[in-house]
């Protein structure tokens, strides 16, 4: 019965916690929209394409591949490779989507973008939280993704060489930033560093980003192949 | 078709795409066996992923770029701050290359 208040205050809570990397969201965001001004997107297919595709790095190749005549097949495949890790993501957080409708599911899974997701799951390691956390966290990239990509389109003068500044870095620094939370511990060592060297050979050698789906799944099978070893019973969470 | 047709085609097509895969990895999993190997597999998927990411994007930055992620990292551990072990990151590669690196 005192449901509502919980939902409100874990939609806030999760909002606020997204916000420190909505920062680099929307430093990020302001980059694409300079990108797409100059491939000649309007300010509304824009705002549109980030209120519905919602991931960053796949809108900076489809705006990287915009040039007429518009390569639809080329640009689909591309979106579909570089979003497949968003089945793992999604997958991952089935625990905490457990008990809730198929119709909330299909509501809130829209807005998960890697930040909130991972600010989501590192949260859930610590404490009890609901989809309400998601989603407000959610709500906060997506407004730094939108104000972003809309500033950087419309004052497009401001920044005239993010690269000077570093920002192109802010995407790796974040999620440096935001990978130690999931370090369990010296177990995780095996684990990462095949991931680590997966994604760095397959990077070299597959095109896209495949890397990030092949490094992944490489990581996470070496922590699951391991387990077969004998008496490693306690290693159940 | 016009362009303005092609453009929400492209669009559509990639919005369809990307919620598809999200809403698809959420279903799929709760098909899924939640013990023993598999659970592993999936706990360990999100640190690993997330590394997947960065690693090839630091690697091909450069030596200042290792600089700033290793830095970024150090922060991020000691401190806790995301925020702070960001603009820590960002920083060193902008002076970085302020001084020519």
């Amino acid at each position: 019965m005192d449901s509502q208040p919980k939902q409100s205050d874990d939609l806030r809570a999760g909002f606020t916690a997204s916000l420190v990397v909505a920062a680099s969201v929307g430093a990020y965001g302001s980059v694409l929209g300079l990108l797409a001004a100059q491939k000649g997107l309007t300010w509304y297919q824009l705002l549109i394409m980030n209120l519905s595709v919602f991931a960053g790095s796949a809108q900076f190749v489809m705006i990287d591949m915009w040039l007429p005549p518009l390569p639809i097949v080329e640009i689909t495949l591309a979106v579909l490779v570089i979003n497949m890790r968003y089945l793992l993501i999604g997958a991952s957080l089935s625990p905490l989507f457990k008990g809730t409708s198929l119709g909330h599911r299909f509501l809130f899974m829209h807005l998960v973008a890697d930040e909130n997701w991972a600010i989501t799951m590192a949260r859930f390691h610590k404490q009890t939280i609901s989809t309400w956390f998601l989603l407000g966290g959610g709500l906060c990239v997506q407004l730094a993704w939108c104000s972003g990509t809309m500033l950087g389109h419309r004052l497009g003068a401001v920044i005239v060489d993010p690269e000077r500044y570093g920002l192109d870095f802010s995407f790796v620094a974040v999620f440096t930033a935001l990978v130690f939370s999931f370090w369990k511990g010296r177990r995780d060592l095996l684990p990462w560093l095949v991931a680590a060297l997966v994604a760095v050979g397959s990077e070299a050698l597959l095109p896209g980003k495949w890397y990030i789906v092949c490094g992944g799944v490489a990581g996470a099978l070496a922590a699951a192949l391991r387990e077969t070893g004998p008496s490693r019973g306690q290693s159940d969470d | 078709m016009t362009d303005e047709t092609l453009v929400w085609l492209a669009i559509g097509a990639a919005a369809l795409v990307t919620y598809g895969l999200r809403i698809s990895g959420l279903l799929l999993a709760a098909r899924l066996p939640k013990t023993g190997r598999f659970k592993t597999f999936m706990d360990a998927l999100p640190g690993t992923i997330l590394l997947s990411l960065i690693v090839p994007a630091a690697v091909a930055a450069g030596p200042i770029g290792w600089l700033a992620t290793l830095a970024t990292g150090l922060c991020s551990c000691k401190t806790g701050n995301v925020f702070l072990s960001m603009v820590v990151g960002v920083a060193i590669v902008a002076l970085g290359r302020w001084w020519g690196l």
